[in-house]
């Protein structure tokens, strides 16, 4: 279900989290915010599910306001970043918490649990406590709690924050996975550029209380609206005054038009890609070549190139 | 070398040893032959004479009640602590500990002082109402109530604390009301803590003496205010007999109450480390055709790696 945040404000103390800010996440999306940390991220998810409450402005979902409904009222999925395990509880009774909160039928929520732990793969984890399982597991059985209910919309605080880079790049391939089936409206909050381009349909850039830019993740990262969303999607180095891409520079072994004369001052090869540090004079930018095309240029430290960027 | 080490280690055990023996087991050891030497008949008449047994019941009375108060005071207040920021919060805090610093006969006076039929702030008006707070039980309860007051507070606190809000908040999106968050996850994450701050507070008020002393004026006879600690001592300072079984009686008493806490923790804990982390085995999963299940194959064990990686 779609959802509208209109003129959102919120301030802790004298420190502004959120300035004013409007964002329309549309139905069944797959919506990343992405950001530093304390840049208001996880505040503006925070009010979507009611745990925070704005300032000013509205949160609209499924076009009614919500701005003043209690979480307990908003029937939104969340999982927190440190997974909020009900920890005197089974893996079984915390999936059917929600459930049993809304006082469904036993037999319901048998089938809706035995379901849901089948979806997340905890079906043998089912009378175990959440102590007993790792944390992609009792990550996964968060997750599970949360579609118990059949939200309108599942909204995740850095979910994969506190795991190893492993767990989490298998935890997140199986998100996106997960979302191609059950269609749910996400937004999830992540401060790894590398996890919202690789998850999301659409990011969201927010830096200091602001929205930076939305767009798909090819848009935002090609099409960067200001240095600070491209220096935060991916790499950067300066080429005559202005920000590049440092696998968008080309290097010339000969003189050509727009090019700046520059010289090797480094190679350094790691895995499949080499990294060439260049001195321009006034600057001294850093380019990102395959293997390949480092071999075809023959280059050696001290030689005299010309570079340009291509995009 | 080694024949040193283990020498300095015969040594401390022994100093240690022979502190709670002189602290605790001598004393104990002296009340119990004391109590037992006498026979049988001696202490059945010591504890089942008219004025033991009305001491008795008005000791179990005010000890339920004070304890009563504590476990719903001591929660409520604990979560104020914990869980809102407010204007005063650190001096509440600070203040909720006094109790423990204060002599006890001081909390006596002060409750004379403020509640006392002639002289009190508004004892007076209270007399005339026909409501007696000073030597007669509600006075006791309060005392009792007031000098173990902090001991659930202190228990419960640091596990709110540690705690966090985030299962609470977790269980809220889910849909619970407060009373339902309160009764399915705050009550079962504090309930070690609050069962082992309530046996404090028992112990206390089962074993009450000084400030309960100043309130309930030690009355014996017809409208008796006279409790077992505040009889012993009677019986002590008259040197009458029967004042080291009824202290006999109350130190079982508390050890009993102590005990079964201590077993009822122990038996959850089992409960809880019963089966082992996570086993291998269970990764063997069942075949399921969910699309996501080759990849769920990874993370699972993947995960295992992770958690065997974290207990090295």
């Amino acid at each position: 279900m779609s959802i509208e945040v209109s003129s959102v404000g919120k301030r802790f103390g004298s420190f502004v989290a959120l300035d004013d800010v409007d964002l329309t996440v549309a139905d069944g999306r797959l919506t990343a915010l992405l950001g530093p940390s304390g840049g208001g991220k996880s505040t503006l998810l925070r009010i979507i599910g009611g745990l925070e409450q704005p300032d000013s402005g509205t949160v609209r979902i499924n076009g009614k306001d919500a701005t003043r409904v209690p979480p307990q009222r908003r029937n939104v999925g969340f999982v927190f970043q440190h997974y909020a395990a009900f920890k005197h509880l089974t893996v079984y009774r915390n999936v059917a918490f929600g459930l049993e909160i809304r006082k469904r039928p036993k037999a319901e929520i048998r089938a809706r649990v035995q379901e849901l732990l089948a979806l997340v793969h905890l079906e043998q984890f089912a009378d175990r406590l959440p102590e007993q399982l790792s944390g992609g597991q009792r990550q996964r059985m968060a997750l599970a709690r949360a579609l118990a209910v059949e939200p309108t919309v599942l909204l995740l605080d850095e979910p994969f924050g506190a795991l190893d880079a492993q767990v989490r790049k298998e935890l997140r391939d199986w998100l996106r996975r997960l979302h191609d089936e059950v269609h749910v409206t996400t937004i999830f909050v992540t401060h790894d550029q590398e996890e919202a381009l690789e998850v999301a349909d659409e990011l969201v850039v927010i830096n200091q209380g602001r929205i930076e830019q939305v767009g798909t993740p090819a848009d935002v990262y090609d099409k960067p609206a200001n240095d600070f969303v491209m220096g935060f999607l991916g790499p950067v180095t300066r080429l005559a005054g202005r920000l590049v891409r440092p696998h968008d520079l080309e290097i010339l072994t000969s003189e050509a038009p727009d090019t700046t004369p520059a010289e090797v001052t480094g190679l350094q090869r790691i895995g499949f890609e080499v990294r060439l540090t260049l001195d321009a004079g006034a600057e001294q930018p850093w380019a990102q070549l395959t293997r390949g095309q480092a071999e075809d240029l023959r280059l050696a430290i001290g030689q005299h190139v010309w570079i340009r960027a291509t995009r | 070398m080694g024949n040193r080490r283990s020498a300095t280690r015969l040594v401390q055990r022994t100093i240690a040893l022979l502190y709670v023996a002189v602290l605790v087991l001598v004393p104990l050891v002296v009340v119990t032959w004391k109590t037992v030497s006498p026979g049988p008949s001696a202490f059945w008449s010591a504890i089942s004479s008219q004025q033991a047994v009305t001491a008795f019941r008005l000791t179990a009375e005010i000890a339920l009640a004070s304890v009563a108060l504590n476990a719903v005071f001591g929660v409520g207040l604990g979560l104020l602590i914990t869980r809102y920021r407010f204007p005063g919060r650190r001096l509440l805090s600070a203040l909720a500990d006094l109790p423990l610093s204060v002599s006890p006969i001081v909390v006596g006076l002060a409750l004379v002082l403020v509640y006392g039929p002639v002289d009190g702030w508004f004892g007076g008006t209270l007399h005339s109402a026909g409501i007696e707070i000073i030597f007669s039980l509600p006075g006791m309860i309060l005392a009792t109530t007031f000098v173990s007051f902090p001991l659930v507070l202190r228990e419960v606190v640091p596990v709110l604390a540690e705690e966090g809000i985030e299962q609470e908040q977790a269980a809220r999106v889910l849909g619970a009301n407060a009373w339902q968050r309160f009764l399915r996850i705050t009550l079962p994450v504090i309930r070690p803590a609050l069962l082992y701050g309530i046996v404090l507070s028992l112990a206390r008020s089962i074993g009450e003496y000084g400030a309960v002393l100043v309130v309930s004026g030690n009355v014996s006879g017809e409208n008796q205010t006279q409790t077992v600690p505040l009889l012993v001592g009677e019986r002590v300072q008259q040197l009458e007999p029967g004042a080291f079984q009824l202290a006999f009686l109350l130190i079982v008493v508390t050890v009993l109450v102590i005990v079964l806490v201590f077993l009822r923790r122990r038996e959850s804990e089992s409960k809880h480390s019963e089966p082992p982390a996570v086993v291998p085995d269970d990764l063997a999963l069942s075949a399921d055709p969910a699309p996501a299940a080759l990849a769920l194959n990874n993370v699972a064990s993947n995960d295992v790696a992770q958690e065997k990686g974290g207990l090295r």
